[in-house]
């Protein structure tokens, strides 16, 4: 038998077809057959020194994979799967891993790590595997090989990626930590070992709070890693630098004894170590930037000595150093970087933590910034000139306006011609910097535009011009009409400072799109969703545009369906090009349909659009079209109780996005998309009820399905109900249960956590909407059926009332239902009231909220309530 | 590993979209819900629950078995009118202020189609008045004062009258529960608010009660306050009923030449079946020639007739324009330039514009009430 599977294993990784099927068909048959036998000959196979190499790899490899999926339903069973397993089995299993990690061979004991690993995730949060850390311990404990020291590192490593932090006693992580930390000593002389230990750490941080809150141990912590970022193996230093990174967000507060050495060492090894471990010194100051950002985001400007959280203020410090240190990386540009999207280089990542600095200090950063600008800008050598640029662009987000604005009127007709300039990376920054300078000081809320009536015929120009140029400098001049355009937006129905120009800029864009080599980029993307943007600012005398344009965009999509499919990879082109022309119609429609008077420039080429979605649906077997489920809901708004004649088409794809578990976000469109339907239909929906409802209830008690999903669900139900009124009762005895499971999984969240407050109460809000739809659908002739239901829903808004956690969503939605209920059940709910006292009191609250439509509704329901209670 | 940073970032569009497409249908739900909820305060639904759910006899009281239903009411009143006391007025109309309570009202209205053809059953099924010239307007009655708004949602009088809870006065005052709703018409010669209809009365709903009962109760209950007497400090307007005929030869007579105290301004006619709708409906007709009213053509400001008159039509989605006869009659297709005219002229859209807007598919007489 032991041979047989060597084999096997051989023959599953053959060159040949049908040799690899047989033995992948034998080994499934084998694991059916008995999964036991199976993975203890799996775990055998990759113990043996003597088999070859390649069988035991793949050995270790469908271990691992019989203990984890990706896919949670599939990881609980696989992880059932195990637990069930004899004991003995078990046993033998784990001890020949354990075995295999003093194999010479590093694919063994690499590949014996991670299935420990993958075991320990499984049995160490149910109380076994006690002595795993005791017995890896023991491989440190005498003289070992170097290579089973540091298989015994790399093991406590993924162990600690693996399971989370309570599932590890303190002892352990203590005896975890000291080998770790010997792992990575100086002392130590395999850079193997010390690389694995210092992996090890990283995975081992987040288990180590105790040890932080100490200070003789985390000082001892820090200096092993500190040294070990001047190793002589560069894969050491990157790998203590990526500690530092994560230290620097898990125990900012901690961090303030040690920034003098660490700016020093990462100052140093920015200016001088290779780049994947500068790159890391780097972010080290980044990640400080999104630590300072968020508390200050958190705290406001109000930090006192008691403040929950410190905020030592390490940018603001360190600004003096810092600041020229980051200037200096902007210059070792790449040749060509702009080409490739996938380049990260140090130039990127100063400029990028430039602009994080600026963002963190505001002000501060202008006069330490704008000489180097000045002195660069206008200089010869093509690096200064970028290099000034994109300094000057990364700093206006986070300085005051009365700061920037001097400097941006002064430099923008610079900018402007350096759009001419020619170096191509020089433009492009430029392009990138103009459209920061409209993101930032152009809009309704700026006091001093930098823009202006005289000024806008000749940005639009070069703008225009520019458009034509490189594909990379064209994407960024798209960019900056996004935000040229948004910064119009609401300024008013009728008539834009950008309206003269709406003809071109349309024109420009589309043209731009239509570029052959649009596509080997984002530039065919970046084109269409600024057009977007042009069309959602647009106002009422460029209406006339926007309606010619939907023929056109229609065209290029129906030219989509005639594109050439022979690989994957045309399919993938053409899905890509469907999503953004469907994106398009989506704002359109969106955009006229909005208006009556404009809506008949959507409404009159319904059918044809509808044609073409529908098309653009079956080019796909499996799943549905996002972006086109997007389109149609818009469509549905707009056409209103007339969609009711493309229902019968349309609803397979419904069902089917509404069925799409894996890509939630198409599943959660859909749901959208019925609440538009319902709205437009009414009770034509009724006939597809069934199918939706049923869809509906599946999606809520799948296991599978993202859990943001299901608020959304809930408020569907709500949507329907109102849309089929007494119809709905055929669907309250799943519905109702449904929603009380719900609410009491949403009441039950101890020890919650932000996100899970925060889930918690989207949760409660889509549930308060579906009950305001079903009081209100019932209203009219079954409101009898709500009457059991009633104590139980107000025991809900009770407790959501009690809950200090609840926002104000929730709270709006609450006191709407509460009326709801007294409107619809009148004095039928009359006792219910004099038991449920509460609703006084949440009244008042209600009523004395500075929020208006909370304050409406609550006089609203009060009403409701004191005509029967 | 560390968090992936982004060199210039660039746009992306594709999240906006959708989280707008959310926006949007969040809005819409919430658009619905506050209408629901707003029908059911304001004006209309009050005594619903009651007779829903807990008053078997609710059928035979539309039948006009007033009695009991005035008891019923009674009953309510006492028991409620204890804990009624301190809410936020009564009304959500009379709540909204400015431009809000303005577009509220102006959809309150039950609004007549032209008559083009006799409608079937005209004997049996309809009831035809003469329409007094004048403005059109709710009258309500709330809170110890009275107020009347017109088409348009603008408040017309601010006064103190008869009508239950109409004026602060001993017998009239009434706890805040109390209120009512007329559909009525301001003849301007003789300061008279000629009632049309009745929707509520006493805080009793009536939206839901068929014509035929509504009539019953507009000429059997309201002469039982004193709401005909001549006008007075507390009862500023005289209030006056338009009779009522059956489609009889005599009732048409009577209707359309028969000697009223205002001035006509053409003839209605109610279907006695129908409910009282909001909106446009086929079940109320009118009818308007030179021998039954001044106006059957359109005038401009100054009362002069144009030389050409305006007919409204409805504008499909496909471009072209049809009557609203139940089997519509395609009259004929707009050019393309002046679909795009449409917009431009939008600015300065007039009423007629805004009713376009209002309905749901641009079907609108011209010149309605």
């Amino acid at each position: 038998m032991a041979l047989e599977v060597t084999q096997v294993l051989l023959n599953a990784q053959s060159a040949d077809g049908a040799v690899r099927k047989l033995a992948e068909e034998n080994l499934r048959q084998f694991q059916e057959q008995n999964v036991a036998a199976f993975l203890l000959s799996l775990s055998h196979e990759l113990g043996n020194n003597e088999k070859p190499a390649e069988s035991r790899k793949l050995a270790g490899l469908i271990l691992k994979n019989s203990l984890d999926a990706k896919e949670v339903q599939r990881k609980g069973e696989l992880a059932q799967q195990w637990l069930a397993l004899d004991p003995a089995v078990k046993g033998q299993i784990k001890a020949s891993l354990l075995q295999t990690l003093s194999s010479a061979a590093p694919e063994a004991h690499q590949t014996s790590a991670q299935v420990i690993a993958k075991i320990a995730a499984v049995e160490l949060p149910q109380g076994e595997w006690p002595d795993l850390v005791v017995s890896l311990l023991k491989n440190m404990a005498e003289q070992p090989i170097s290579h089973l020291k540091q298989a015994t590192l790399e093991t406590l490593g993924y162990v600690c990626e693996e399971v989370s932090a309570d599932v590890l006693a303190q002892e352990q992580v203590n005896s975890i930590l000291t080998a770790v930390v010997q792992g990575m000593n100086a002392t130590e002389t395999s850079n193997d070992v010390r690389l694995a230990a210092t992996r090890a750490l990283y995975n081992a941080l987040d288990f180590a709070q105790t040890n932080f809150e100490n200070d003789m141990e985390r000082d001892y912590i820090m200096r092993v890693i500190c040294e070990a970022t001047l190793s002589a193996d560069v894969r050491v230093r990157q790998a203590a630098f990526e500690c530092l990174v994560s230290i620097s967000s898990t125990y900012y507060e901690k961090l303030a004894p040690y920034m003098q050495d660490i700016f020093a060492i990462t100052s140093k090894a920015v200016k001088e170590d290779e780049e994947p471990v500068s790159l890391q010194a780097m972010e080290f100051w980044s990640s400080i930037c999104d630590e300072e950002i968020e508390i200050q985001e958190e705290y406001g400007g109000d930090f006192s000595g008691d403040s929950e959280v410190p905020y030592f203020r390490f940018i603001k410090q360190a600004l003096p150093a810092l600041v020229p240190m980051l200037l200096g990386t902007l210059t070792k540009q790449e040749e060509d970087q702009d080409q490739d999207e996938e380049v990260w280089n140090l130039a990127m990542a100063g400029g990028t933590c430039l602009g994080l600095v600026a963002r963190n200090v505001g002000d501060d950063i202008v006069p330490l910034v704008m000489p180097y600008v000045e002195e660069n800008i206008s200089k010869l050598d093509w690096r200064s000139r970028e290099a000034a640029t994109y300094a000057f662009g990364s700093i206006l987000e986070g300085p005051s306006l009365e700061k920037l604005t001097p400097l941006v009127n002064v430099a923008l007709n610079f900018m402007l011609n350096a759009m001419k300039d020619e170096n191509n990376h020089v433009k492009d920054t430029t392009a990138w910097t103009l459209g920061r300078i409209f993101e930032f000081l152009h809009g309704p809320s700026v006091d001093a535009p930098v823009i202006t009536q005289a000024n806008l015929p000749l940005i639009l120009t070069v703008l225009l011009g520019s458009i034509k140029d490189e594909p990379n400098v064209a994407e960024k001049v798209c960019g900056a009409i996004y935000f040229l355009a948004q910064g119009y937006e609401g300024t008013g129905g009728l008539s834009s400072p950008l309206s003269p120009f709406f003809q071109n800029i349309v024109q420009a864009l589309l043209a731009t799109a239509d570029r052959e080599e649009a596509g080997d980029s984002r530039l065919r993307t970046s084109a269409y969703e600024t057009l977007n943007e042009v069309v959602r600012c647009s106002t009422e005398d460029t209406a006339p545009v926007v309606m010619q344009l939907v023929p056109v965009i229609l065209q290029k999509l129906n030219l989509t369906l005639e594109m050439q499919i022979l690989s994957s990879e045309d399919k993938e082109k053409q899905s890509e090009l469907q999503a953004l022309l469907c994106g398009v119609l989506q704002v359109m429609i969106q955009k006229l349909g909005a208006n009556e008077a404009t809506k008949y420039g959507i409404v009159q080429y319904a059918d044809q659009m509808m044609g073409l979605f529908l098309r653009v649906f079956a080019c796909r077997s499996a799943t549905v079209h996002e972006e086109a489920m997007l389109a149609i809901g818009a469509l549905a708004y707009a056409t209103g109780v007339e969609f009711g004649k493309y229902m019968q088409e349309f609803y397979r794809y419904l069902e089917m996005g509404l069925q799409n578990f894996e890509e939630y976000q198409v599943c959660a469109v859909t749901v959208g998309v019925v609440g538009d339907i319902c709205r437009a239909l009414d009770d034509k929906v009724l006939p597809f009820c069934d199918g939706i409802m049923t869809q509906l209830l599946k999606d809520l008690s799948s296991n599978q399905l993202h859990r943001s999903v299901k608020p959304p669900i809930f408020s569907c139900f709500g949507d329907i109900a109102l849309a089929i009124e007494e119809h709905f009762e055929k669907y309250l005895m799943y519905a109702m249960p449904m929603l009380q499971g719900a609410a009491e999984l949403a009441a039950q969240q101890a020890n919650r956590d932000d996100e899970m407050i925060d889930y918690s109460n989207q949760l409660r809000n889509g549930i308060f909407e579906a009950y305001s739809g079903i009081f209100q659908g019932f209203k009219k002739s079954k409101a009898e059926l709500m009457i059991p239901y009633a104590a139980h829903i107000l025991q809900f808004i009770e407790n959501v009332y009690q809950d200090k956690d609840r926002d104000d969503l929730v709270t709006k939605a609450a006191i709407g239902v509460l009326g709801d209920l007294a409107d619809t059940l009148g004095t039928n709910a009359a006792p219910l009231f004099l038991q449920f006292v509460f609703y006084k009191d949440f009244l008042d609250e209600c009523l004395s909220s500075d929020d208006q439509q909370l304050k409406e509704t609550a006089e609203w329901a009060q009403i409701m309530v004191n005509r029967i209670a | 590993m560390a968090r992936a940073r982004i060199h210039k970032r660039t746009i992306s569009d594709q999240q906006r979209r959708r989280d707008l497409a959310l926006e949007r249908q969040k809005e819409c739900r919430r658009d619905l819900q506050q209408h629901a909820r707003q029908l059911a305060s304001s004006i209309a639904d009050h005594h619903h629950p009651h007779y829903n759910l807990s008053n078997p006899d609710f059928q035979g009281l539309t039948d006009g078995s007033n009695e009991e239903l005035s008891y019923g009411d009674e009953e309510e009143s006492s028991s409620s009118s204890g804990h009624s006391e301190g809410v936020l007025g009564l009304l959500e109309g009379t709540r909204l202020r400015g431009s809000e309570a303005k577009a509220w009202y102006a959809q309150q209205f039950m609004l007549p189609e032209w008559m083009i053809d006799i409608p079937s059953h005209l004997k049996r099924d309809w009831y035809v008045m003469a329409r007094p010239a004048g403005k059109r307007c709710l009258v309500i009655s709330s809170s110890g004062t009275t107020f009347s708004r017109t088409r348009n949602g603008k408040l017309l009088h601010c006064f103190p009258s008869a009508l239950p809870n109409g004026a602060k006065i001993r017998d009239v005052a009434a706890p805040s529960h109390v209120f009512c709703i007329l559909d009525c018409i301001f003849h301007e010669p003789d300061s008279t608010y000629y009632i049309l209809d009745v929707m509520c009365w006493r805080g009793y709903s009536l939206y839901d009660c068929s014509t035929e009962f509504r009539f019953f109760w507009r000429d059997s209950k309201l002469s039982e306050e004193k709401v005909f007497v001549p006008p007075s400090t507390y009862h500023r307007y005289r209030f006056c009923l338009v009779s009522v005929n059956e489609c009889n030869e005599a009732g048409l007579q009577a209707a359309y030449c028969g000697p009223t105290s205002f001035q006509r301004d053409g003839v209605l006619l109610y279907n006695r079946h129908a409910h009282y709708v909001l909106g446009i409906t086929p079940l109320a007709l009118l009818w308007k020639d030179a021998d039954c009213s001044q106006f059957p053509l359109d005038t401009d400001s100054k009362g002069h007739v144009p030389a050409h008159q305006q007919v409204v039509l409805r504008l499909q989605s496909d471009g072209t324009v049809v009557t609203g006869d139940d089997r519509p009659v395609v009259l004929g297709i707009m050019p393309e330039q002046f679909l795009s005219q449409k917009i431009s002229s939008q600015a300065h859209e007039d009423g007629l514009m805004e009713d376009m807007r209002h309905s749901h598919f641009s079907r609108v007489p011209f010149f309605v009430l």
